[in-house]
């Protein structure tokens, strides 16, 4: 369990006083896969950080597992780290290092013994993926096997929370999802809880249970991964849920399939959850005497269930369309009229 | 035909003298790379932003490293005759040139660890402080191996500004080459005595960049 309380950050800058962390008060359950979005200057770089004593926070706490990250120091901090393990955007590994000898960094800082250390680092290696580049040095590796090893560094002290700073953010979209593959495998299989900040919704989707959103050093939402899809309340989270659903709902496109579909209604559907399963085309066609036609259709999934939109054209009279979307509601379906514009 | 060349040189005085210059360089090239590597370290973790960031401490040494890097090394050389009379009780043969060519050399090469260390990634170190290291394991086990090309290449070029300053040593008599060139060649007008040491300076020079430059190859894996 992680408590943040009332944290505050603030830099002074000779002239003037920045306040990059205000006042968060956060809860992070045990096991949970938790995100921090925002963009940069949001002040999730120095939240995350803080999080592991690399920044003090101007006041406020943080509470680990019982121990107060914000009030401990020295040899005590240190060994609270070996416990609280970080991977990076630019993965940060020591060239100087092979793979191996990378991932025993952690494990020499801990003091652990030679012969137990060659048998743990085995273990990751093999957990990460990378067996048979054990010798080779970073610069011989592609950005997600770097990351791979960042990976298997982290975890080499068996740590409670791993805390994601933008660790897929200097990565291409496919080896992206091949890195969050491996935090989730890692969080069902471990147990760890998972922190992580990021600029890129989709990383959200893909694997995280709730979402914090973070706009001038404030959380100014936070919910359920799937609920603040379905019904994002600030602006600036219909920003970053636009990111990932644009492609269907952009003004252009609403724009083309009038053009297209000059008669009728167009209504867009969001199915959540178990909804996502459920027949209610089926049963909208059977018992309305309206006409459908299936315009656009996605469906995504995150941690949570799936979460899919669907854009109709309904045609008939004004009354049977306004029956069948009165039906759609009343399943609990959201539903949203796309006005002309 | 070599004696025909070089009719005034002594062979086995030359030998001699080339095994003090050698001697000198060695001694004073390791003397400078633990010193300056100490107050290469010092100047790094106590400038801002840094582990030890301490105002005081990075001016001082700072300063140090300047003044000490600034004065002309014959007037160093000259301005510490006391000091190296007090450390050996002589200031005559190999051994009293080193204060003088260590104290030269040290705060030059500090500046260049000092480059070396700012030039490692700072989120290395970051990584290194969130696995809960210890100052002293960083200096370890991060800043010294991930600079190592660095420092290496930093230690070559100050060793052969070594082999130069025990030449300027040899006009006070410290012994080596440029001793013998300077009594035996320049102020007995024997041209012959003067090429041979210079082409030995040279030879020595080469050996230490080209031993220099493959321990730099072999360290650097980036």
């Amino acid at each position: 369990m992680i408590e943040l309380k009332e944290l505050t950050k603030i830099f002074d800058t000779g002239k003037a006083q920045l306040t990059a962390v205000d006042d968060v008060n956060l809860s992070i359950a045990d096991g949970e896969i938790f995100g921090i979005i925002g963009y940069s200057g949001a002040g999730k770089s120095t939240l995350i950080r803080i999080l592991n004593g690399l920044e003090k926070p101007t006041s406020g706490t943080v509470d680990i597992n019982g121990q107060i990250i914000t009030a401990i120091k020295g040899a005590e901090l240190r060994k609270a780290r070996q416990k609280v393990s970080m991977i990076f955007q630019h993965f940060n590994l020591l060239w100087s290092r092979t793979v191996k000898e990378n991932i025993e960094f952690p494990l020499e800082i801990a003091g652990v013994p030679k012969g137990q250390r060659e048998a743990k680092v085995k273990e990751l290696v093999e957990l990460v993926g990378l067996a048979g580049r054990e010798n080779a040095y970073p610069s011989q590796l592609s950005g997600g096997q770097k990351q791979r090893v960042g990976i298997a560094r982290a975890l080499a002290n068996d740590p409670e929370v791993l805390l994601c700073d933008e660790a897929t953010s200097a990565l291409d979209p496919e080896t992206t999802d091949a890195i969050l593959d491996l935090l989730v495998d890692i969080n069902k299989r471990l147990g760890l809880t998972i922190v992580l900040i990021t600029h890129e919704m989709h990383v959200i989707r893909k694997i995280c249970h709730r979402v914090a959103v973070m706009e001038g050093g404030r959380v100014v939402e936070l919910g359920d991964v799937l609920e603040i899809f379905q019904t994002p309340k600030q602006e600036i989270t219909k920003r970053f849920v636009a990111q990932v659903t644009e492609t269907e709902d952009s003004a252009e496109t609403i724009r083309n399939l009038r053009e297209l579909y000059p008669t009728g209604e167009l209504v867009k559907l969001i199915f959540v959850g178990e909804q996502a399963e459920q027949p209610i085309l089926t049963k909208l066609i059977r018992s309305y005497p309206v006409e459908v036609n299936i315009v656009q259709g996605d469906i995504s999934h995150t941690q949570r269930g799936a979460y899919g939109t669907l854009i109709l054209l309904l045609k008939g009279s004004k009354e049977e369309i306004a029956d069948a979307i009165l039906f759609l509601e009343n399943e609990n379906v959201q539903t949203e009229v796309m006005a002309n514009d | 035909m070599i004696e025909s060349l070089f009719p005034n040189v002594d062979w086995d005085k030359m030998w001699e003298a080339t095994v003090e210059t050698i001697y000198m360089t060695a001694m004073s090239t390791l003397l400078t790379f633990i010193i300056g590597l100490i107050l290469g370290i010092v100047l790094f973790l106590t400038s801002l932003r840094q582990l030890w960031a301490n105002k005081i401490v990075y001016w001082l040494t700072g300063i140090f490293v300047n003044v000490f890097r600034s004065i002309p090394f014959i007037i160093l050389i000259i301005l510490l005759i006391p000091f190296t009379k007090f450390l050996l009780d002589t200031i005559r043969g190999p051994n009293a040139a080193l204060p003088a060519l260590v104290i030269g050399a040290a705060p030059f090469y500090a500046r260049l660890v000092l480059i070396a260390f700012q030039e490692i990634d700072k989120g290395v170190v970051e990584a290194a402080r969130s696995m809960g290291a210890t100052t002293w394991t960083i200096i370890r086990k991060v800043l010294l191996p991930e600079s190592k090309p660095a420092l290496i290449s930093g230690i070559t070029v100050t060793s052969i500004a070594l082999v130069g300053y025990t030449a300027m040593a040899g006009v006070i008599g410290a012994g080596g080459l440029g001793t013998l060139a300077f009594l035996d060649g320049f102020q007995r007008t024997r041209p012959d005595v003067v090429l041979m040491a210079t082409i030995l300076i040279l030879v020595i020079v080469f050996i230490i960049q080209w031993i220099g430059d493959a321990l730099t190859r072999k360290a650097d894996k980036r």
